[in-house]
């Protein structure tokens, strides 16, 4: 594999694959020294062209742990801002030997053109509205390990509930989601959902109260405040009435259930309840697994592809 | 003016009145000879393909004044004529904007210099295309403005738009929309389907351009005054440009080689080459879109030919802007994607065209004697394949390079001058 740039290019082996890499990085995080030599002088830059600190710092460490060194580029604080072009930067950080780009930018479809000016692999961090697919590849990861059904997701029914139509996190869980046998239902206002859902595979409703008994897994979206500015919803007191996890609507939930949240979480707005009193909550285990499942995409785009090699520790 | 005679031989004459196999003879600027077995000073063998009046583009982009990185009134024209144009209606979104007598001469004079084909300058409907003062349209019509758009921009606010039509209506000038309900295509940067949909970008609804288009067809009504309607993009325009069409309208429209051709999955890869304003829709719209040539609908094929320097290409999707080179490939895509006859071909790259921009005294004629030479010979048979590197626009961003079509543009001659052969430009 050259680039992770979306989940579509991904097959069911692929993703199978990927997670079961990530188990062997769960194992090396828990050593008491959690780090391997695997991508010993491998160069990762991680290129961030919109504010992130959580994708940022789990793909550092992932990069870490794998003895990989590592350069870090925000547009907040470079030469973005002075005017230079995309195409530029990338060949100007290129010209400086990287192997792998990880790039999140506001534009969809960037990490995909940034391919055309560099030989470097890139690992798209998130683009736009389009994809996030590490993301996708934690939450399948985190899902499948909480229910011990490795590699399926078969017969369970997830609703992924807020902002679809702006959201990449959408896009790609619900991709890998579907394809992995899951039954998905999008729960959102319809100025939330993206135009032609019908052809997406998935049902929709307008309600969580119509599902929150029902389902194995509830994933809460972000809800993105400058929205209601646009007018896409009337305003937070009615998205919170119809969307919100409510302590009354947590009681509903199957004890079984996942409560998931691809983070940062508006308290009062879409969480209205506190995950720590829900014995179901993944949020936290989604960041852990994060760190996983990115040192499973970096070994798998830039090592040696065997994981044989994860045995081998490094010197304390 | 050159005294010496150029025949054109054996190739087949299309004509409104019929196709005849004939020889044309020209001389001083005219077409002194139509008939069998001519003599003259150079004689070009044509057998195989036809001859008619020289093309002429309702909708061509320049960039002079303002973008000359992009497009200079001489290479544009020179991409015009190796595309078989002999005249272009230069769009007003300039920069200064074409909403002044100035501009407008510089604008002709340029051409004029280039001597290329005619450049025929529009004018805006507003000032600077802002959409909020009208422009003088009788200082520019007396400067020989026929068509006047705010090109780019949709006029958005009615009772302007109104009120240019009514004020327009006595001078003999035609207002050209671009319809676009700005509202609707905030941030918009493809059609809004499917596509869009999983690619995760705003989209670009297909009732932004009907609405505006609905609305104006109403004004239309109202004022009587004549209204042409730019690059048609949906299925639902051309059934409103159709049934205005049936209550007797005075409207015309015109559609794109690229919307008769491309449709939205291309921009699955994200590839700016493939943004365009109005995008690129589905294949039912362009099914639509070719049903509404043939059956005269749609009145003319104009490329939107909209350069673009490179760098401003090389970036995502979204900062991209808009447009795509059009008048060097349109012949060859627009006969490739349609099952046209070559007849109705020449109806609508030539005649309508030139009769909308109301400069048919002189192109979109007969080839008959006595008629002013501005001539293309062209085939609707040779396949090639477009390569960027071949084309005389200062810019690259052709969709169609690397692409197989069929029918060429061999020979151009504008004003009794050969200024295309053998699809090289002689200036």
């Amino acid at each position: 594999m050259k680039h992770l740039l979306s989940t579509h290019s991904l097959s069911v082996d692929d993703i199978v694959g990927i997670l079961d890499v990530a188990d062997h990085m769960t194992e090396i995080n828990s050593r008491s020294v959690a780090k391997v030599p695997a991508l010993r002088g491998k160069t990762v830059a991680s290129v961030f062209f919109e504010d992130s600190t959580r994708t940022r710092l789990s793909f550092e460490s992932a990069a870490k742990r794998l003895s990989a060194d590592t350069m870090t580029f925000s547009a907040s604080s470079s030469s973005v801002n002075k005017g230079e072009s995309l195409r530029d930067t990338i060949e100007t950080l290129s010209a400086m030997g990287v192997d792998a780009f990880v790039v999140r930018h506001k534009s969809s479809g960037a990490p995909q053109a940034i391919t055309q000016w560099t030989n470097a692999s890139i690992i798209n961090a998130g683009d736009g509205w389009h994809q996030h697919p590490t993301q996708a590849l934690l939450d399948a990861y985190t899902i499948t390990r909480s229910f011990g059904t490795k590699d399926s997701l078969k017969g369970r029914s997830i609703a992924i509930v807020g902002d679809i139509k702006h959201s990449r996190v959408a896009r790609s869980d619900i991709d890998v989601f579907t394809r992995l046998g899951a039954q998905v239902v999008l729960v959102a206002p319809p100025t939330l959902l993206p135009h032609d859902i019908a052809t997406w595979g998935v049902t929709t409703c307008g309600s969580i109260d119509e599902v929150v008994g029902s389902v194995d897994v509830l994933y809460m979206l972000r809800m993105q405040f400058e929205r209601m500015d646009s007018g896409v919803i009337p305003g937070l007191g009615e998205y919170t009435a119809r969307f919100a996890l409510t302590p009354t609507r947590a009681a509903k939930l199957s004890p079984h259930a996942l409560v998931m949240h691809p983070g940062p979480m508006n308290r009062g707005i879409e969480m209205v309840v506190d995950p720590s009193d829900l014995p179901g909550s993944r949020i936290l285990q989604q960041v852990t697994n994060g760190v996983s499942v990115r040192m499973a995409v970096l070994f798998t785009i830039l090592g040696s592809g065997a994981t044989a090699t994860l045995q081998q520790g490094v010197d304390a | 003016m050159s005294k010496k005679s150029i025949v054109f031989r054996g190739g087949t004459v299309i004509n409104p009145d019929g196709n005849v196999v004939a020889d044309v003879r020209v001389s001083q600027g005219v077409i002194d000879a139509v008939g069998p077995s001519l003599d003259g000073d150079t004689v070009i063998d044509i057998t195989g393909s036809y001859v008619s009046s020289g093309f002429v583009d309702l909708h061509t982009h320049l960039r002079e004044p303002g973008k000359e990185e992009a497009e200079t009134i001489e290479t544009g024209s020179r991409a015009a004529a190796r595309g078989g144009y002999t005249a272009v209606v230069a769009m007003p979104n300039t920069d200064p904007a074409q909403d002044s007598v100035m501009v407008v001469r510089f604008v002709r004079e340029r051409g004029e210099a280039a001597g290329l084909c005619e450049v025929v300058p529009s004018g805006c409907i507003t000032m600077g295309r802002n959409g909020t003062q009208l422009a003088p349209y009788e200082s520019l019509a007396k400067e020989g403005v026929r068509i006047f758009t705010d090109d780019g921009n949709g006029v958005q606010d009615p009772l302007l738009m109104r009120r240019a039509l009514e004020y327009a209506a006595p001078l003999g000038v035609t207002l050209a929309q671009h319809c676009e309900v700005s509202r609707l295509t905030e941030g918009a940067v493809m059609h809004e389907g499917a596509c869009c949909s999983s690619m995760g970008v705003p989209g670009w609804p297909s009732i932004a351009e009907e609405l505006m288009l609905h609305r104006d067809i109403e004004l239309v009504r109202l004022t009587g005054a004549p209204m042409h309607f730019l690059h048609l993009s949906t299925a639902g325009s051309v059934e409103l440009v159709r049934r205005a069409k049936a209550d007797g309208l005075p409207v015309t429209a015109e559609v794109t080689p690229h919307h008769l051709a491309l449709n939205d999955e291309l921009l699955r890869g994200f590839n700016p080459l493939f943004k365009v304003n109005p995008p690129l829709r589905t294949i039912a719209d362009i099914d639509a879109l070719k049903t509404g040539l043939l059956d005269g609908t749609i009145d003319a094929v104009a490329t939107d030919h909209a350069p673009h320097a490179s760098h401003t290409k090389e970036q995502p999707l979204d900062a991209a802007p808009p447009g795509m080179l059009g008048l060097e490939t349109a012949l060859a895509v627009v006969n490739t994607a349609v099952n046209a006859d070559p007849r109705r071909i020449v109806e609508v790259m030539s005649w309508s065209p030139a009769r909308i921009a109301g400069i048919n005294d002189r192109h979109g004629r007969p080839i008959a004697v006595g008629e002013p030479a501005n001539i293309a010979v062209w085939d609707t048979t040779s396949v090639w394949t477009v390569s960027r590197d071949e084309l005389a626009s200062r810019s690259k961003n052709t969709p169609y390079h690397g692409m197989e079509v069929r029918g060429k543009v061999h020979h151009t001659m504008f004003r009794g001058q050969l200024v295309v052969q053998e699809g090289k430009a002689l200036k």
